[in-house]
């Protein structure tokens, strides 16, 4: 899972109010190296919850040279763009649990595949 | 921005998908930013002949470059009802279409084809001397000519009762094909991951032209299955995500899909990112989820730019629910 899907993704527990963001519980992270696509990036920052991806990215320990917000007129600055990618497509959860903030409610990630499903009970 | 006046290209069209023929160019139309203009009566699903006007040769390519139900697209230099009309038409052409032609620095080659009846080749021998009035010259050269003229022939829409002589005659310049190619690159048959209703390669690529996939483009499929939607939309430079709720086949495990192999099982490898690998596509892979479409688990806020999907219908692929909890294991006593 990388983490352009965790600030996208929101758990959907009965009763819950307020399930994102998903706190990830990481047991096993891995960097993958992917090709830089400002394009991409710059489309998908405006849609990004920064303070969110931020702060998983620390959590993860990747979160270094992360502004605090993005910068103005982020489309023209490469470096930013790219520790954005950096942190959005390489950084991927293999192994771990995502927990619902609320509920406590755990969706386990293996093989880097989020499982979503909830029992009948639960929904 | 003064308008630019439209001009006229002859589109040939795949005779297969005809219902989706007019909706994948007006799309196109759309995402490549280019006008089009047709006149919708002059059109039969039956037959692949239209006229169609776009503002230059470069936005009419533009369409080409991305269309499965365009066959060839051409400038037109004349038509008419007969070979008489035809040459009449022609000759009439502006001299800023011929002019090029009259010089002898290039190679060329006539393409003779008819439909609804197949030219002899005697009668492709006779109409070959009929064009000789076509203003052309340069060398002939068949195997690699720098530009291809075709006279087409319409014989009516029904090749059973087809009259002797065509009742529609054009004359073109090839400017592009369309990518008819790509459904022999992306057949499902030479895929490595297949499911039991994987997404024809042509109907995918088509549906990623009607979504107006592009580059950069975030493409979301909530009934990802083996991922075929997503191949088809990162082919036109879309990133794809995929939800679905069968575990089993997200992780590539039970049994293979492909005949004769319903034995096997699924090799560990075989899952919506390795299709993507096969075609150069592997950067364009985001994540897939196991999750039920009925239940959404998107926050809130403009995420995608394109939802494509096909759902199942409960015939070849069953409908699906969450589990229910049947029964609790008895506590050993």
């Amino acid at each position: 899972m990388k983490l352009l899907t965790h600030n996208m993704l929101t758990s959907h527990v009965k009763g819950v109010k307020n399930g994102f963001p998903l706190r990830i519980l990481a047991r096993k992270v891995e960097v993958r190296q992917i090709d830089f696509n400002p394009n991409f990036i710059t489309r998908m920052i405006p849609r990004i919850d920064w303070s969110v991806l931020r702060a998983a990215a620390e959590n993860l320990g990747h979160g270094q040279g992360l502004p605090e917000s993005p910068p103005e007129e982020y489309e023209s600055q490469e470096d930013f763009l790219k520790s954005a990618h950096h942190v959005l497509m390489e950084v991927e959860v293999l192994e771990g649990d995502l927990e619902c903030p609320e509920s406590g409610r755990k969706f386990p990630v293996t093989e880097g595949i989020p499982n979503m499903l909830l029992r009948e009970d639960e929904v | 921005m003064a308008r630019q006046p439209l001009k006229t290209y002859l589109c040939l069209f795949a005779q297969q998908h005809p219902e989706f023929r007019l909706p994948e160019l007006l799309s196109l139309a759309s995402v490549t930013k280019s006008e089009v203009k047709f006149d919708e009566l002059s059109y039969s699903k039956t037959n692949p002949l239209l006229l169609v006007h776009f503002p230059s040769e470069e936005s009419a390519c533009r369409i080409a470059a991305r269309s499965l139900l365009i066959r060839s697209l051409f400038e037109l230099w004349g038509s008419g009802r007969n070979h008489d009309e035809l040459e009449a038409s022609v000759n009439k052409l502006p001299s800023e279409f011929t002019d090029r032609y009259r010089r002898s620095d290039y190679t060329f080659k006539v393409v003779v084809r008819g439909f609804s009846r197949k030219c002899s080749a005697e009668k492709q021998l006779q109409l070959y001397e009929r064009l000789s009035y076509l203003p052309l010259a340069g060398k002939v050269n068949l195997s690699n000519p720098d530009y291809e003229f075709h006279l087409l022939e319409d014989y009516g829409d029904n090749p059973n009762e087809a009259p002797m002589e065509p009742h529609r005659v054009f004359v073109g310049r090839l400017i592009s094909h369309g990518q008819r190619h790509l459904i022999q690159k992306y057949a499902v048959k030479n895929r490595h991951f297949i499911g039991n209703t994987s997404m024809d390669a042509q109907l995918s690529l088509i549906m990623a032209n009607m979504a107006q996939v592009k580059e950069g483009s975030l493409v979301f499929d909530p009934f990802v299955g083996t991922g075929s939607l997503l191949v088809a939309g990162a082919h036109f430079g879309g990133f794809g995500m995929g939800a679905d709720i069968d575990y089993p086949l997200i992780h590539g495990r039970g049994r293979a899909s492909r005949a004769g192999a319903e034995s096997k099982w699924r090799g560990k490898d075989e899952n919506v990112s390795s299709n993507l690998r096969q075609y150069g596509l592997a950067d364009r892979y985001l994540d897939v989820l196991v999750a039920d479409a009925a239940k959404n688990v998107w926050r809130q806020g403009e995420l995608f730019d394109a939802i494509i999907t096909d759902p199942p219908y409960g015939i070849r692929e069953g409908r699906r629910k969450i589990w229910v909890k049947k029964y609790t294991k008895p506590s050993p006593t």
